[in-house]
């Protein structure tokens, strides 16, 4: 795996969470329900909790599916790191599959090595689409990260400030 | 389940689920294509009134029907599509090729 060896420096950081989880298709709604309820206290909008659903439902998706080869075995693990600095949001999606030979390539819009499960290949565009940053870190053979950034609760600092 | 999943005429209603995520969408395409093939119909409807959450694995089910059918000359249509979906089926570029439906 990529190891993103920089030191954390944690004054900034104000909340987080750690969860790991076999890669079956059964923890794609899991890991959504948990990213929701990790920013639950942030009052997020609607659109904001939807965004930020269907971006996690996207790389978690990716792992299993890719990653994986989507064989559904319990002792192939899935990560999910989250963390919050105020407002924004961290959320790593981590797997130690397959990986990838050309990040840039498989990030395209329409790009997919799976047409015969019918991916239709709009994933990464889709993170892209609904995150306010997104990165991807990946290793032949070693597996794939997926970052992700996105400020979360503006509607509620909105409300509160009037 | 099988209710959600009904022919009417040349038509193949299919009530989608809350969720639309890659676990749901095998299923999905599965009972559509069996009675796309069975029944023999031409066209399919999605109905998205009680979907709340939807993912590219919901693009995948609407266009791999497409492809199933649009070779016959059939069309698939979307009941019911909120912003959200409708959002997820441009960004898709799946305007084209999906009529929505007002209800
Ligand atoms: N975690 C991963 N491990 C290995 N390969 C991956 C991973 N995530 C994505 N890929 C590769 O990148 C391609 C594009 O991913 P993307 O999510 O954009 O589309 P897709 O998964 O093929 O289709 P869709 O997400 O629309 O169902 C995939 O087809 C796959 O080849
Ligand atoms: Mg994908």
């Amino acid at each position: 795996m990529i190891e993103v060896t920089e030191k954390k420096d944690y004054r900034l950081v104000t909340n987080e969470m750690r969860l790991e989880f076999a890669a079956v298709s059964d923890n794609e709604a899991f890991a959504r329900m948990a990213v929701s309820a990790f920013i639950a206290p942030l009052n997020p909008t609607l659109e904001e909790l939807s965004d930020v659903k269907t971006a996690v439902s996207e790389a978690v998706t990716n792992a299993i599916i890719h990653g994986y080869g989507n064989r559904g075995r319990v002792t192939d693990r899935v990560q999910m790191n989250c963390e919050l600095r105020g407002s924004i949001l961290e959320v790593e999606v981590v797997d130690r599959g397959v990986g990838m030979e050309d990040v840039n390539r498989a990030m395209e819009p329409l790009f997919t090595t799976r047409p015969e499960w019918e991916r239709s290949g709009m994933g990464f565009a889709f993170m892209e689409a609904f995150m306010d940053e997104l990165e991807v870190f990946s290793e032949p053979e070693l597996g794939t990260t997926v970052r992700m950034y996105k400020k979360i609760g503006l509607g509620g600092w909105i409300v509160s400030e009037e | 389940m099988d209710e959600d999943y009904k022919v009417i005429d040349n038509y193949l209603m299919i009530r989608m689920p809350a969720e639309v995520d890659h676990h749901q969408s095998v299923d999905i395409s599965k009972r559509a294509d069996r009675y796309i093939v069975s029944k023999q119909v031409g066209n399919v409807v999605f109905d998205f009134e009680r979907t709340t959450f939807m993912d590219s694995s919901g693009v995948g089910v609407i266009l791999g029907r497409y492809r199933k059918i649009s070779c016959f000359g059939g069309k698939v249509y979307a009941v019911n599509a909120g912003s959200r979906i409708r959002r997820l089926l441009l960004l898709s570029g799946l305007e084209n090729i999906v009529e929505l439906v007002e209800k």
